[in-house]
Protein backbone atom coordinates (compact mmCIF):
# COMPACT_ATOMS: atom_id res chain seq x y z
CA UNK A 1 0.00 0.00 0.00
CA UNK A 2 1.39 3.43 -0.82
CA UNK A 3 1.73 5.93 1.72
CA UNK A 4 2.21 9.68 0.86
CA UNK A 5 4.86 10.92 2.01
CA UNK A 6 4.92 15.22 1.82
CA UNK A 7 7.81 17.61 1.96
CA UNK A 8 7.39 21.58 2.61
CA UNK A 9 9.82 23.86 3.36
CA UNK A 10 9.75 27.20 4.97
CA UNK A 11 11.76 30.18 6.14
CA UNK A 12 11.72 30.06 10.15
CA UNK A 13 14.07 32.32 12.78
CA UNK A 14 16.75 32.62 9.57
CA UNK A 15 17.04 29.14 9.05
CA UNK A 16 14.85 27.14 5.97
CA UNK A 17 12.67 24.41 7.75
CA UNK A 18 12.09 21.35 6.43
CA UNK A 19 8.65 19.64 7.19
CA UNK A 20 7.98 15.98 6.77
CA UNK A 21 4.50 14.31 6.73
CA UNK A 22 4.17 10.86 6.29
CA UNK A 23 0.26 9.06 6.01
CA UNK A 24 1.38 6.15 8.57
CA UNK A 25 -0.74 4.32 11.11
CA UNK A 26 2.09 4.12 13.35
CA UNK A 27 0.51 1.46 15.40
CA UNK A 28 2.27 0.05 18.66
CA UNK A 29 1.15 -3.24 18.99
CA UNK A 30 0.11 -2.40 22.09
CA UNK A 31 -3.84 -1.75 21.27
CA UNK A 32 -6.22 -3.82 21.29
CA UNK A 33 -8.83 -4.37 18.64
CA UNK A 34 -12.02 -3.79 20.66
CA UNK A 35 -14.57 -6.00 18.57
CA UNK A 36 -12.03 -9.05 18.69
CA UNK A 37 -10.18 -8.51 21.83
CA UNK A 38 -6.91 -9.40 19.86
CA UNK A 39 -3.68 -7.24 19.46
CA UNK A 40 -3.38 -4.68 16.94
CA UNK A 41 -0.47 -5.80 15.14
CA UNK A 42 3.21 -2.81 15.66
CA UNK A 43 3.81 -1.07 12.55
CA UNK A 44 5.95 1.98 12.84
CA UNK A 45 8.33 4.01 10.88
CA UNK A 46 11.69 3.08 12.51
CA UNK A 47 14.13 5.15 10.16
CA UNK A 48 13.81 8.44 8.32
CA UNK A 49 16.36 10.13 6.50
CA UNK A 50 16.66 13.71 5.22
CA UNK A 51 19.00 14.30 2.37
CA UNK A 52 20.16 17.62 1.00
CA UNK A 53 21.71 17.59 -2.46
CA UNK A 54 22.50 13.96 -1.59
CA UNK A 55 24.13 14.34 1.41
CA UNK A 56 22.66 12.94 4.48
CA UNK A 57 21.23 16.36 6.58
CA UNK A 58 19.00 14.36 9.66
CA UNK A 59 18.53 10.93 10.14
CA UNK A 60 15.75 10.29 12.79
CA UNK A 61 14.91 6.85 14.86
CA UNK A 62 11.60 7.21 15.84
CA UNK A 63 9.57 4.85 18.93
CA UNK A 64 6.18 3.83 18.90
CA UNK A 65 5.34 7.19 21.06
CA UNK A 66 5.20 9.35 17.38
CA UNK A 67 1.88 9.71 16.65
CA UNK A 68 0.16 9.03 13.76
CA UNK A 69 1.02 10.42 10.34
CA UNK A 70 4.15 11.77 12.06
CA UNK A 71 4.60 15.53 11.01
CA UNK A 72 8.89 16.18 11.17
CA UNK A 73 10.43 19.07 11.75
CA UNK A 74 14.13 20.31 10.98
CA UNK A 75 16.02 23.36 10.07
CA UNK A 76 19.23 23.97 8.62
CA UNK A 77 20.91 27.26 7.20
CA UNK A 78 22.80 25.38 4.46
CA UNK A 79 19.94 24.83 1.69
CA UNK A 80 18.93 27.82 -0.29
CA UNK A 81 16.12 28.00 -3.27
CA UNK A 82 16.32 25.53 -5.67
CA UNK A 83 18.51 22.54 -3.44
CA UNK A 84 17.56 19.15 -3.80
CA UNK A 85 15.88 17.29 -0.51
CA UNK A 86 15.04 13.74 -0.37
CA UNK A 87 13.14 11.92 2.55
CA UNK A 88 13.76 8.06 2.76
CA UNK A 89 11.77 6.18 5.74
CA UNK A 90 11.05 2.42 6.15
CA UNK A 91 8.77 0.51 8.91
CA UNK A 92 9.34 -2.60 11.15
CA UNK A 93 7.28 -4.36 8.66
CA UNK A 94 10.31 -3.28 6.01
CA UNK A 95 7.57 -0.72 4.01
CA UNK A 96 9.67 2.21 3.00
CA UNK A 97 8.67 5.20 1.03
CA UNK A 98 10.68 8.07 -0.55
CA UNK A 99 10.11 11.62 -1.56
CA UNK A 100 11.96 14.31 -3.08
CA UNK A 101 11.40 18.33 -3.66
CA UNK A 102 12.75 21.88 -4.20
CA UNK A 103 13.86 24.09 -1.19
CA UNK A 104 11.05 26.68 -1.91
CA UNK A 105 11.06 28.66 1.36
CA UNK B 1 50.74 -25.85 3.61
CA UNK B 2 47.96 -26.77 1.01
CA UNK B 3 45.36 -26.82 4.32
CA UNK B 4 46.93 -22.59 5.35
CA UNK B 5 45.83 -21.63 1.65
CA UNK B 6 42.60 -23.51 2.10
CA UNK B 7 41.99 -21.57 5.26
CA UNK B 8 42.65 -18.07 3.71
CA UNK B 9 40.84 -18.78 0.68
CA UNK B 10 37.33 -19.58 2.64
CA UNK B 11 38.14 -16.96 5.67
CA UNK B 12 38.01 -14.58 1.83
CA UNK B 13 34.90 -15.61 0.73
CA UNK B 14 33.14 -15.37 3.82
CA UNK B 15 34.18 -12.11 4.50
CA UNK B 16 33.29 -10.67 1.09
CA UNK B 17 30.07 -12.69 1.29
CA UNK B 18 28.93 -10.71 4.52
CA UNK B 19 30.35 -7.27 2.91
CA UNK B 20 28.08 -8.27 -0.34
CA UNK B 21 25.02 -9.08 1.84
CA UNK B 22 25.49 -5.38 4.10
CA UNK B 23 25.85 -3.67 0.73
CA UNK B 24 22.81 -5.17 -1.09
CA UNK B 25 20.94 -4.84 2.37
CA UNK B 26 21.63 -1.07 1.63
CA UNK B 27 23.61 -1.18 5.03
CA UNK B 28 26.77 0.58 3.61
CA UNK B 29 24.79 3.46 2.35
CA UNK B 30 26.13 6.75 3.75
CA UNK B 31 22.99 7.61 5.42
CA UNK B 32 23.16 3.81 7.38
CA UNK B 33 26.73 4.58 8.39
CA UNK B 34 25.29 8.20 10.20
CA UNK B 35 22.00 6.24 11.57
CA UNK B 36 23.69 3.24 12.73
CA UNK B 37 21.06 0.80 12.87
CA UNK B 38 17.46 1.39 15.24
CA UNK B 39 18.87 1.55 18.27
CA UNK B 40 16.33 -1.35 19.19
CA UNK B 41 17.52 -1.68 22.92
CA UNK B 42 17.01 1.59 23.51
CA UNK B 43 13.39 2.34 21.94
CA UNK B 44 12.27 -1.20 24.10
CA UNK B 45 13.53 0.29 27.07
CA UNK B 46 10.80 0.68 29.93
CA UNK B 47 12.72 3.77 31.86
CA UNK B 48 14.83 6.51 30.51
CA UNK B 49 18.21 5.47 31.96
CA UNK B 50 17.48 2.34 30.31
CA UNK B 51 17.10 4.12 27.51
CA UNK B 52 19.92 6.26 27.75
CA UNK B 53 22.31 3.83 28.22
CA UNK B 54 20.96 2.48 24.91
CA UNK B 55 21.45 5.10 22.91
CA UNK B 56 24.65 7.06 24.84
CA UNK B 57 25.98 3.69 26.70
CA UNK B 58 25.19 6.62 29.85
CA UNK B 59 22.53 8.03 31.32
CA UNK B 60 24.33 11.17 33.14
CA UNK B 61 23.27 14.31 31.44
CA UNK B 62 24.08 17.90 32.49
CA UNK B 63 21.12 20.03 32.85
CA UNK B 64 21.37 22.86 30.12
CA UNK B 65 19.57 26.66 30.17
CA UNK B 66 20.54 26.43 26.36
CA UNK B 67 18.18 24.06 25.42
CA UNK B 68 14.14 24.88 24.56
CA UNK B 69 11.29 23.14 24.63
CA UNK B 70 8.57 24.51 22.95
CA UNK B 71 5.60 22.43 23.55
CA UNK B 72 1.89 22.89 25.53
CA UNK B 73 1.48 22.89 29.41
CA UNK B 74 -1.63 21.83 28.77
CA UNK B 75 -2.50 18.89 26.07
CA UNK B 76 -5.97 18.42 25.65
CA UNK B 77 -5.28 14.79 23.04
CA UNK B 78 -2.46 12.75 24.41
CA UNK B 79 -2.44 11.19 21.07
CA UNK B 80 -1.20 14.04 19.37
CA UNK B 81 1.02 16.64 21.32
CA UNK B 82 3.39 18.82 19.52
CA UNK B 83 6.81 19.59 20.57
CA UNK B 84 9.32 21.54 19.39
CA UNK B 85 13.09 21.42 20.38
CA UNK B 86 15.75 23.73 19.66
CA UNK B 87 19.38 24.70 21.18
CA UNK B 88 21.93 27.38 20.85
CA UNK B 89 24.43 24.79 22.10
CA UNK B 90 27.30 24.58 18.98
CA UNK B 91 27.90 21.45 17.03
CA UNK B 92 24.60 19.44 17.87
CA UNK B 93 25.11 15.93 17.34
CA UNK B 94 21.67 14.43 18.10
CA UNK B 95 18.52 14.96 19.79
CA UNK B 96 16.22 12.91 22.03
CA UNK B 97 13.16 13.29 23.37
CA UNK B 98 12.01 10.93 25.96
CA UNK B 99 8.26 10.70 27.99
CA UNK B 100 8.83 9.95 31.45
CA UNK B 101 5.60 8.00 32.47
CA UNK B 102 5.14 6.32 29.16
CA UNK B 103 5.08 2.43 28.67
CA UNK B 104 8.34 2.77 25.85
CA UNK B 105 9.86 6.51 27.29
CA UNK B 106 12.29 7.06 24.07
CA UNK B 107 9.72 8.83 21.27
CA UNK B 108 12.29 9.50 19.03
CA UNK B 109 16.26 10.10 18.24
CA UNK B 110 17.39 12.15 15.85
CA UNK B 111 21.37 12.47 14.36
CA UNK B 112 21.76 15.69 12.69
CA UNK B 113 24.68 16.38 10.41
CA UNK B 114 24.94 19.91 8.76
CA UNK B 115 21.00 20.65 10.21
CA UNK B 116 20.46 23.31 13.04
CA UNK B 117 19.89 22.24 16.92
CA UNK B 118 16.01 21.76 15.81
CA UNK B 119 13.89 19.33 15.33
CA UNK B 120 9.76 19.31 16.13
CA UNK B 121 7.65 16.44 15.85
CA UNK B 122 4.10 15.43 17.60
CA UNK B 123 3.49 12.37 20.28
CA UNK B 124 1.33 10.14 21.98
CA UNK B 125 1.37 10.73 25.88
CA UNK B 126 -0.11 8.05 28.00
CA UNK B 127 -0.99 10.53 30.99
CA UNK B 128 0.64 13.58 32.21
CA UNK B 129 4.22 13.30 32.60
CA UNK B 130 7.74 14.88 32.30
CA UNK B 131 8.83 15.37 28.80
CA UNK B 132 12.84 14.84 29.05
CA UNK B 133 15.11 16.59 25.90
CA UNK B 134 18.48 15.35 25.58
CA UNK B 135 21.27 17.31 23.22
CA UNK B 136 24.59 15.59 22.28
CA UNK B 137 27.20 18.42 21.64
CA UNK B 138 30.57 18.25 21.43
CA UNK B 139 30.35 14.68 23.18
CA UNK B 140 28.73 15.18 25.77
CA UNK B 141 25.01 15.36 26.84
CA UNK B 142 22.77 18.39 27.56
CA UNK B 143 19.43 18.01 29.08
CA UNK B 144 15.96 19.84 29.89
CA UNK B 145 12.58 18.80 30.83
CA UNK B 146 9.19 20.12 31.28
CA UNK B 147 6.30 18.77 32.24
CA UNK B 148 3.69 18.62 30.10
CA UNK B 149 -0.35 17.73 31.96
CA UNK B 150 -2.57 15.41 29.84
CA UNK B 151 -6.26 15.94 29.67
CA UNK B 152 -6.87 12.23 27.65
CA UNK B 153 -4.31 9.70 27.38
CA UNK B 154 -3.70 8.99 23.88
CA UNK B 155 -1.96 5.05 24.22
CA UNK B 156 -4.14 2.23 23.99
CA UNK B 157 -7.91 2.89 23.10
Amino acid sequence: MARETKIRTRTQEGAVEVLVLVNHPMETGMRKDKGSGKVIPAQCIQELNVELNGKPMASASLGIGVSENPLLGFRTKAAKNGDKLKISWKDNKGETGTAEAVVDA
Amino acid sequence: MNSINRRTFLKGTVAGSVLAVAASAGLLTPTRVLAAAWPAAAFDAKTIDEALKGLYGTSTAADSKAITIKAPIQAENGAVVPIAVSTSLPGVESIAIFVQANERPLIASVALSGAEGYFSARMKMGKTSDVKVIVKSGGKLHTASQQIKVTVGGCGG
